[in-house]
């Protein structure tokens, strides 16, 4: 018995010893390295392309297609009320911007060039501002919105009679 | 820089020499109101780069008070004068005067104002000043003419500011020129709107809109340095400044409760104050000439009207009521008068009332943005014509107008400087 123990200590010692020693390493199992490639089939051409992936998260403000890219909304003569054709813009653009809290804009808004200069900044401060209230009303922060004006300043249409004026009578909702 | 041009308003009555054509004016029903008044060639007057003699003489001839006789000689201040024979050429004045050119190449301009009447010397100047300001001392004389002969101080050494604007290159130019048009400056430009200019009663500065932030903020700059500040740039729309008499406080309009109303503030843009308390529009603010009021268009009754209401907050009242639609109050300097814009038959005119009496004359049609001269004696505004924005003057009895144009672009919210020392 004594024996056995004794053989099998100096076993496991000289097996530690040998550990120690020796310069080749305990796991012994081969690395196996790659072949060269020419020593393999020559791969297709088309093993370097990558196919791209839609990922769903392209910019809707980007997309010249999608319902936010029509960003005016225009009044009657002498009205400071959203129009029923300027509603979708309102709602669209504040569904967007109720969901990314993250966006702000000005609100910019114009009159044509009849009357005075500074009381029609005061006239296109009352349609940013009737845009910007009915914004509020659907959920938009205080904080993602500014009314401002333009006053007669900045018309879209530089001609007279009323198809320019009504071009003029506007609010631009402008992403900054 | 480029002159502007002064134009024929219409050919009713022209004055002057074809020489002056540029500076013309329309004057109606003045007649024997008019003070004749003869200008001598002043004595080698040529050797100056401007002709003294020939600016004082469209100077007087603009105001439409004067009727401006060609003495057809030179006469110097020093030379003596045969005034009998002017008085029967129907002079009742004459002014005579010398430029010298001095051993640093400066140039000594003398003058001196007659009466022909009681042959009596009433003033004279003798002033040395470089080559580019021969024409403000020219300017100067006229001035001093005009006070010896009306008893009011003249407006010829004034400046005014004006915006001019081409959209289509989008270029926005603040412009700083003599009265008459002559000698422009630019004090800023950019690609973004600049609207209401407002000088400070000291002269040095300027307050304005500009839109360079995409949104209306108040500057005031100094002219001379250049430097700017920002007198106000609230949330929504700051726009509407207007100096109080001592230059010490501004008043203008801030939309940062969502509708637009009249706030005051230091020249600095410290202590911001709100003024007006309207459910509306309260805009276009202007101190009265004591300090003590606010003139101010609103829309509290529905369509915009003038008020007027106490420095110190409290009830306004209102100013007019002929007409729907009245804005852009001007008070002169006297307080005596108050200019505004009046939509009536649909056009837009320029209106001046009596305050102590409600008495009001209509100036002018096609006009927007009026802007007394200091001495209360004309008023400037913007007038559209030819598919473009001019400016024009208008004496306050609306007898005399003149235009002025630029050969490209508009010219616009005109506002007349101070007198300067």
């Amino acid at each position: 018995m004594s024996n056995y123990k004794s053989v099998a200590i100096v076993a496991a010692v000289a097996a530690m010893l040998s550990a120690c020693s020796s310069p080749t390493k305990l796991n012994d199992a081969p690395v196996v390295e790659k072949p060269p490639v020419a020593n393999t089939a020559p791969p297709a051409d088309t093993s370097r392309d990558i196919r791209p992936v839609e990922t769903g998260n392209v910019d809707p403000l980007n997309d010249p297609k999608g319902v936010l890219a029509n960003r005016s909304v225009y009044f009657d003569f002498d009205s400071y009320v959203v129009r029923d054709d300027g509603k979708p813009v309102v709602e669209n653009h504040s569904a967007f911007l109720a969901k990314n809290k993250q966006r702000h804009i000005l609100i910019q808004g114009n009159t044509d060039d009849r009357g005075g200069t500074e009381y029609n900044l005061a006239l296109g401060q009352k349609r940013a501002e009737a845009v910007r209230k009915s914004m509020a009303a659907l959920g938009v922060a205080d904080g993602q919105m500014e009314a401002v004006s333009l006053g007669e300043e900045k018309p879209k249409s530089t001609g007279s009679g009323e198809s320019a004026w009504a071009e003029n009578r506007r609010a631009d909702i402008v992403y900054q | 820089m480029k002159k502007l041009h002064t134009l024929l308003f219409s050919a009713t009555l022209l004055m002057g020499t074809a020489a002056h054509a540029q500076l013309s004016v329309e004057i109606a029903g003045v007649g024997s109101n008019q003070i004749p008044v003869a200008v001598a060639a002043f004595a080698d007057e040529s050797v100056a780069p401007e002709q003294v003699s020939a600016i004082i003489r469209a100077d007087l001839q603009r105001s439409g008070v004067f009727k401006v006789i060609d003495a057809r000689q030179t006469i110097s201040d020093s030379a003596s004068v045969d005034m009998a024979a002017f008085k029967a050429s129907g002079a009742d004045a004459l002014v005579v005067g010398s430029v010298k050119r001095t051993a640093d190449g400066r140039f000594e301009v003398r003058y001196k104002l007659f009466d022909t009447v009681k042959k009596s010397q009433l003033s004279q100047l003798g002033d040395t000043v470089s080559a580019r300001n021969t024409r403000l001392e020219a300017h100067r004389i006229a001035d001093d003419v005009y006070e010896k002969l009306t008893g009011t101080r003249g407006i010829f050494s004034t400046r005014i500011a004006y915006v001019k604007e081409n959209r289509a290159a989008r270029d926005y130019q603040l412009v700083v020129a003599d009265a008459d048009g002559e000698g422009e400056q630019i004090a800023a430009h950019g690609k973004e709107p600049i609207i209401s200019p407002a000088w400070s009663p000291d002269g040095t500065r300027v307050a304005y809109v500009s839109f360079e932030l995409r949104k209306p903020v108040i500057y005031v700059q100094n002219l001379v340095t250049g430097q700017r500040t920002v007198v106000a740039n609230e949330r929504g729309s700051n726009s509407a400044p207007a100096w109080s008499p001592d230059g010490t406080k501004l008043v203008l309009s801030l939309s940062k409760t969502g509708n637009t109303q009249i706030f005051i503030v230091n020249a600095d843009g410290s202590g911001l104050r709100r003024l007006s308390n309207s459910n509306g529009i309260d805009t276009e603010p202007q101190f009265s000439a004591d300090g003590q009021s606010v003139y101010f268009t609103s829309d509290r009754s529905g369509g915009p009207q003038i008020y007027k209401m106490s420095v110190g907050g409290g009830q306004a009242t209102r100013v007019t009521f002929k007409g729907s639609y009245n804005i852009s109050p001007r008070v002169s300097s006297d307080g005596k008068t108050l200019a505004w814009i009046s939509q009536r038959e649909g056009g837009f005119s320029l209106y001046a009332m009596d305050l102590a009496s409600g008495q009001e004359l209509r100036l002018a049609d096609g006009a927007s943005e009026p802007s007394f001269s200091p001495n209360g004696k004309y008023i400037m505004y913007a007038t559209k014509g030819g598919g473009r924005v001019a400016l024009a003057v208008v004496s306050v009895d609306g007898r005399v107008k003149q235009r002025l144009t630029t050969q490209a672009g508009n010219i616009r919210e005109p506002s007349w400087g101070p007198f300067m020392k």
